[in-house]
């Protein structure tokens, strides 16, 4: 019993007790690292339903954005922009989205590489939404531990959710999708409202993390929108392992304070985000997540026969 | 079953960018026969086939399921009229086990409908189907992993796949390709307890000998034309079909 | 004005197009979307700075090395990394992706950043067409441009080699079964579009000054006007640059250069809404794999 459920209570626990003992800063790494891994496990689920996207940013940013001028310019609490961010936030993105989704994948990549970039360019260029400087002045969360223990929850609830979600029946037609999409359609199957549900899904999560840290920072401006979003999570999920959303918050638990600690050495960090990438992707698919997995599940131990 | 034929086609035409692959295809099916289709390769079968199942749109040519218009039609819309097919090429998903395979033509909406909104228990279901097309129970063969099974069982769970959707017309492309003569002799049960189930069937194959023993009717196709139509034995004898299958004399 | 936002439009056109046209051509050959493109253009920039400014390598062999130096990259790209996962969508994108942006961090790390780092316009001298300053290294890029596709389409239509990657790009398997090795074509396809990028680099780098930025900026470009455009299509790239070249200039004139960015996305958008394959797009879906 405790062989099952250890592994699933360690970051449980993890999560909700460490940022107890943890000072200030550490505990604004904290929240980096659930946003962070919200964004990994937002990228791993398009990743398993056969969208490869290399603007999480894209979801960020506009997550971010609504829940900064739904506070900043109708006064909504931050209880009240962060769903509504999330909802709207993921029907934007999934509108914006839906015609690429009948094309090939490598669309879908491009696609979502440049909407962000140009974003950035169009928001200081025609200084709409604070332009460059911003909004700022935006309402903080009630209190500090709802903050962290808010994100640790949806978090949690993501990760446990989700791959409940992706385990089920309802999961395999999504990877079914991904794997041979041809099959799928000839079971009647309409693939492009799936990719859809899947894109929904994924463009919600990444509206939360931005929504929230709007809300963390009490401001947003145009950096929601760089490339640093839209690379960290990749390689997260890449180095923890794709296809588990497990994975995908374990790598977000090591490079997101891993970049903390490294942040001495300026731009030479993503650098090496670059090269972990290729070096993962090409050497080590399967990531540190199922590696572990496998060790774990290799341990020899007596189990009682009934 | 209602009156009428069951499949019309007329007029089909489809040109690839160039390449004629099918020019005036003309047939018709009633419900419960068995068409076979013949034809040397890259003849056209298999893309007369896309056509039918909308995975490929026509240049020309109107298709009529049913009395109702399916030309151009979204294929899994199609399929949800009631028209199923398999692959030439089989591809399962591998790592999952034979019945996990079945879960997703279990999830399509036409079982749904048909299950009057509930899915029941999916995995019983897939089990029940398997067995129907040959995957002994007490063998637990159902339960390997896709990338484990012989050839034989990779085409009875294509077939599976098929059936599960309750399809009134199914079309299989090649189903006896790459099977040994026993295989085959296991599988024409099956075919025959569709036919007995009312499905109408169209059957493209190479393997004409075991083909003929189990059509009521035969179209061959060459060039993306249809060469010859009628009984097994009448077709064979035709000079246009000899010398499409073996060449000129 | 007219004439010269005409003039300017037309060059604006011709710089997008030799953006594009490499990373356009890798896929239309081999189906590998070269993530990497931007930082292959400026990669070939800085090798070209550094022979001319600290080996003192005369100009004109500074740019015939760094445009091999990137080929070479490329090749070598394709060969150690590619290789391994072709095929597979996901890690292509992304490994091409690492590598393009562990380049360019690179250089930005190094310091590599300043008014400076600048290559030099071949020819000194500027033009007045009707009442616009034009210089001629703009004239260059138009020339060039001309000569690089009437170049592509010969070379595609009337070598051996050309054709094997038209062969290739129609009918992956037919062409295997005549004997023209993928992988080899898949690695000439990716060195071919990154010496694309390194001549494109060359010619309009001396516009302004070389940054890493520049690479995602070309990264861009590119990519949008191959979504315009049609991926695989080099007609459709040259009309999308076409259009995107002259609506950015008519913008910037007539209505604040502030919008052009704006332009360029809001005619992404329109084609993703009305012909999502591109304009000349042969992206159907079904229809490549059945």
């Amino acid at each position: 019993m405790l062989y099952l459920s250890a592994p699933r209570l360690v970051p449980v626990l993890g999560f909700l007790l460490l940022p107890i003992f943890l000072n200030a800063y550490w505990q604004k790494v904290f929240l980096s690292v659930a946003v962070f891994g919200l964004l990994a496990i937002s990228w791993d689920i398009l990743a398993q339903s056969g969208m490869i996207s290399l603007g999480q940013a894209l979801f960020f940013g506009v997550g971010a954005y609504a829940a900064g001028t739904l506070n900043h310019y109708f006064g909504w609490h931050p209880l009240v922009t962060l769903p509504l961010a999330s909802i709207f936030g993921g029907l934007i993105c999934t509108g914006v989205l839906l015609p690429v989704l009948r094309l090939r994948g490598v669309y879908f990549s491009m696609v979502t590489l440049i909407i962000p970039l140009m974003l950035v360019r169009i928001v200081e260029a025609t200084k709409v939404f604070g332009g460059t400087e911003g909004l700022s002045g935006i309402d903080a969360l009630p209190s500090h531990w709802l903050e962290i223990y808010l994100v640790a929850l949806v978090l949690l609830g993501a990760l446990f959710g989700f791959r409940r979600m992706m385990d089920s029946d309802y999961g395999l037609v999504l990877k079914g999708i991904a794997d041979n999409d041809r099959s799928v359609i000839n079971a009647g199957i309409n693939i492009y409202w799936f990719k859809a549900q899947a894109l929904f899904i994924s463009s919600s999560i990444g509206a939360f993390s931005g929504a929230f840290m709007t809300h963390v920072y009490m401001f947003v401006g145009m950096p929601v929108f760089a490339l640093d979003y839209s690379i960290l999570p990749i390689a997260a999920a890449v180095v923890g392992g794709p296809g588990t959303l497990a994975g995908a918050v374990l790598g977000a638990c090591i490079l997101v304070p891993l970049s903390e600690i490294l942040r001495g050495i300026g731009g030479l960090r993503i650098v090496l985000y670059g090269l972990f990438l290729v070096v993962f992707i090409v050497g080590l698919p399967e990531g540190i997540f199922h590696f572990i997995q496998r060790k774990y599940h290799q341990f020899e131990r007596w189990v009682e026969v009934d | 079953m209602g009156a009428g034929p069951i499949l019309e086609v007329t007029g089909l035409y489809k040109n690839f960018g160039g390449v004629q692959a099918i020019s005036d295809l003309n047939f018709i099916l009633n419900p419960g026969e068995l068409l076979g289709v013949i034809g040397p390769n890259g003849s056209g079968k298999t893309t007369a086939v896309n056509l039918i199942t909308g995975f490929v749109k026509p240049t020309e040519g109107e298709i009529l399921f049913k009395g109702e218009a399916i030309t151009g039609m979204a294929p899994h819309k199609i399929v949800r009229r009631g028209i199923s097919r398999t692959f030439q090429m089989v591809k399962p998903f591998y790592q999952l086990p034979a019945f996990k395979n079945m879960i997703i033509p279990l999830y399509s909406p036409r079982v749904k409908k048909m299950r009057g909104g509930k899915y029941g228990d999916r995995d019983a279901v897939a089990l029940d189907l398997l067995e129907e097309v040959g995957f002994e129970r007490d063998s637990m063969v159902a339960f390997k992993s896709a990338g484990a099974l012989p050839q034989g069982y990779l085409k009875r769970l294509e077939l599976a796949k098929a059936i599960a959707l309750n399809p009134e017309l199914m079309i299989l492309d090649e189903l006896f390709s790459g099977l040994s003569l026993a295989e085959v002799a296991g599988i024409v049960p099956i075919i025959e307890k569709l036919r007995f189930q009312g499905k109408t069937l169209i059957m493209i194959e190479h393997r004409l000998k075991e083909l003929f023993r189990i059509a009521d009717r035969v179209l061959v196709l060459n060039y993306g034309q249809k060469i010859a139509e009628g009984d097994a034995s009448q077709v064979m004898d035709r000079p246009e079909v000899k010398k499409a299958y073996l060449g000129a004399e | 004005m007219l004439l010269g936002t005409l003039v300017y439009g037309l060059i604006n056109s011709v710089v997008l197009a030799l953006m594009a046209m490499g990373f356009n051509l890798t896929f239309g050959i081999s189906g590998v979307a070269n993530f990497a493109y931007g930082a292959m253009y400026i990669f070939s920039a800085y090798a070209c700075w550094i022979l001319a400014n600290i080996f003192h390598f005369p100009f004109w062999i500074a740019i015939m090395a760094s445009i091999l130096f990137t080929t070479l990259l490329g090749s070598l790209m394709y060969r150690f990394v590619l290789l391994r996962v072709r095929g597979q969508v996901l890690s292509e994108v992304i490994a091409t992706f690492g590598i393009g942006l562990a380049i360019l961090e690179l250089f930005r790390h190094l310091g590599f950043i300043g008014f400076e780092y600048t290559l030099p316009v071949f020819i000194d001298h500027s033009f007045m067409i009707a009442d616009t300053y034009v210089d001629m290294q703009r004239i260059l890029i138009v020339v060039a441009g001309a000569l690089l596709v009437a170049g592509l389409w010969v070379f595609t239509h009337h070598t051996a080699l050309g054709l094997a990657f038209r062969g290739i790009a129609q009918d992956e398997r037919t062409a295997l079964t005549l004997g023209i090795d993928s992988d080899w074509i898949g690695m000439l396809s990716v060195a071919f579009g990154c010496g694309l990028a390194a001549v494109a680099a060359v010619v309009i780098i001396p516009l302004g000054s070389i940054s890493p930025g520049e690479g995602y900026e070309v990264l861009i470009k590119a990519l949008a006007v191959c979504i315009i455009g049609g991926l695989g299509s080099t007609g459709g790239v040259i009309v999308a640059s076409v259009i995107v070249g002259f609506a950015e200039r008519f913008t910037d004139t007539y209505i604040g250069s502030h919008w052009t960015m704006i332009v360029s996305l809001a005619a992404i958008l329109i084609v993703l809404a009305v012909k999502p394959s591109g304009l000349f797009g042969k992206q159907k879906e079904l229809d490549e794999r059945i």
